[in-house]
């Protein structure tokens, strides 16, 4: 068993980073377009499906997913199913709808007229951009927080694409539920209790770098 | 004569089918800085967002050295041009860094960044201030600092929205001036907007007065304050006493005015018969008691009542009814000297040179 936890660990964090490292590129322009255009048609309905898709429930995520994934199904070519890539791609799909919907707020909480100023002092569109994501790194940062927390922590989509097979896909939160089920409480608890301390030490992180350089 | 930087052709501007801003034509002459003044929602603001191509006109064109700004070259104009607004709008970062921003954006050489931000700092007073976060501000630091962020481009055309609306009167009274000598000094084509008068006066070459949308005066201010085009300039121009008359006689530059059967003489040549306004800025008259003759040079005197008396700093309001309102302004201790009180009956003089007549 402790053999196995290093593998466990790793596997967690690389599946859980990697999911959240997508959900970033995907949820920051797409928040940051939602939460500029404001006279864009359907804006107001795009956010309450954005923020709807922030309390998706895992498992239904991983069931969707499955079902796309299975050799049956659609993509089942792809031959994805039960791999730690299925695990990326069911949580980048819980994490992106965070993210963006997280980015499209503290975007909207910056004043508008901050826009025509920059643009008014010479800013590119891109320049104005990366201006306001500067001005709202603190909510930002919490952002990547959320993503990242919403997906180290799930089980339910992990194991309805990943299986839960030792040495493959298997994680720090469905390797938790076994241990459970096994009866081997001693197993389970002192995997939670590394599971947290990974969600603190990167949460410790990210807060050391949103608070610097603020009061 | 000085080459026209910025010109606007047929604007119009509308929200939901309804015009705010109408302007038919407007020139900017390189050098000078114009003023533009009118009463809150009169589209001031939403002037110099055009002005800045900030906000796409419905109709018309902003022209820049004669060529119309467009989608294309907007960057690039924006870039010759620096806006400064009501609030200061810093980032959250330290004084410097604010200064410098908008020569960053324009990628210019890190070493000419420091020089200009810190050369601007200096003139604008705040180098001790340059690292302190933009948060610890006061209100008119905050604003030194967004002027020198303008200045410090070097700007072609600056653009100002009541950049000291928000400031408290001492505060206000020193950065208007300081600013009044960069003008001076840089010699940079300005719009100022504003809607207080004495502002437009101190800055402006040229006063421009928006009402209701639509551009209602453009000229030198002694133009604009003291022969204002028509009874709404007039009447925000602080031309207080605005009374409609008939012109009853006109003889060697000296015209008699009817209105309400009192008959009051103004200079000017305006046939017999006009209709016209016939405006007075309260400073203009005088108030009397005695109502024995009195010999002076005032071609008009009328007796009336006075109806209120408002205090105003060390002035007094008076308005007088005499037939028709008059408004005077009067010393504090003129008023204390004369013992004049609400009810009382004067007599209010006024030169014919004091009356401005507008056609109506």
């Amino acid at each position: 068993m402790s053999s196995d936890i290093l593998e466990i660990t790793l596997l967690s964090l690389r599946v859980s980073l990697l999911a959240t490292g997508i959900s970033l590129f995907i949820g920051i322009p797409l928040g940051t377009w939602l939460a500029l255009r404001r006279q864009l048609r359907g804006r107001g309905f795009m956010l309450s499906i954005i923020n709807t898709g922030m309390a998706l429930p895992p498992v239904v995520v991983g069931l969707f997913v499955a079902m796309m994934l299975w050799r049956s199904g659609p993509l089942g070519s792809l031959e994805l199913i039960y791999t730690p890539t299925a695990i990326v791609i069911a949580q980048m799909i819980i994490a992106t709808p965070v993210v963006t919907g997280l980015t499209a707020s503290a975007l909207q909480q910056l004043n508008p007229r901050l826009r025509l100023q920059l643009l008014g002092l010479g800013a590119s569109p891109i320049q104005m951009i990366f201006s306001l994501w500067r001005e709202a790194r603190l909510p930002l940062l919490a952002a990547l927080m959320a993503g990242f927390g919403s997906v180290i922590s799930e089980v339910g989509a992990s194991m309805m694409v990943g299986g839960n097979i030792r040495h493959h896909t298997r994680v720090l939160t469905t390797a938790i539920v076994l241990e459970t089920s096994k009866g081997e409480f001693q197993n389970a608890i002192a995997l939670s209790i590394l599971l947290l301390i990974l969600a603190y030490i990167v949460n410790l992180g990210l807060t050391i770098i949103q608070q610097r350089g603020t009061r | 004569m000085s080459e026209t930087i910025l010109g606007i052709k047929d604007l119009t501007i509308r929200y939901s089918s309804q015009a705010v801003l109408q302007v038919d034509s407007l020139d900017i002459q390189e050098g000078e800085v114009l003023a533009v003044i009118g009463p809150n929602g009169a589209g001031k603001s939403t002037l110099l967002l055009v002005l800045a191509h900030l906000l796409n006109p419905d109709t018309g064109q902003v022209l820049f050295h004669g060529k119309p700004i467009q989608h294309e070259n907007e960057l690039a104009y924006r870039r010759r041009i620096a806006l400064v607004l009501q609030e200061p709008l810093l980032l959250h970062q330290s004084v410097f860094e604010n200064v410098a921003a908008g020569l960053k954006f324009r990628g210019l050489p890190h070493s000419e960044v420091k020089q200009r931000t810190n050369e601007w700092l200096t003139r604008l007073e705040i180098s001790h201030l340059s690292n302190r976060p933009a948060y610890r501000l006061s209100g008119g630091e905050a604003q030194r600092t967004s002027l020198a962020r303008a200045f410090a481009l070097e700007p072609e055309l600056l653009l100002l929205d009541e950049p000291f609306s928000s400031l408290d009167a001492p505060t206000r009274a020193r950065l208007l001036q300081d600013l009044h000598t960069l003008l001076s000094q840089t010699n940079i084509t300005t719009v100022f907007i504003t809607h207080d008068l004495d502002e437009a006066l101190l800055l402006g070459d040229r006063v421009a007065v928006l009402l209701g949308g639509v551009l209602r005066q453009v000229g030198r201010p002694q133009d604009v304050f003291t022969a204002p085009s028509d009874g709404d300039v007039a009447a925000f121009v602080g031309v207080e006493t605005v009374i409609a008359g008939i012109v009853a006689s006109s003889q060697n530059g000296l015209v008699t005015v009817v209105a309400d059967d009192v008959h009051l003489e103004a200079v000017g040549d305006i046939p017999i018969g006009a209709r016209v306004w016939f405006c007075l800025r309260p400073e203009d008259i005088t108030l009397s008691i005695s109502e024995g003759s009195v010999i002076s040079s005032a071609r008009n005197r009328i007796i009336g009542r006075i109806m209120r008396m408002t205090p105003s700093g060390p002035l007094v309001r008076v308005v007088v009814d005499c037939g028709l309102p008059v408004v005077a302004l009067i010393t504090r201790g003129s008023a204390n000297e004369m013992k004049l009180q609400e009810g009382q009956s004067v007599t209010a003089t006024f030169k014919a040179t004091a009356v401005h007549l507008i056609p109506r």
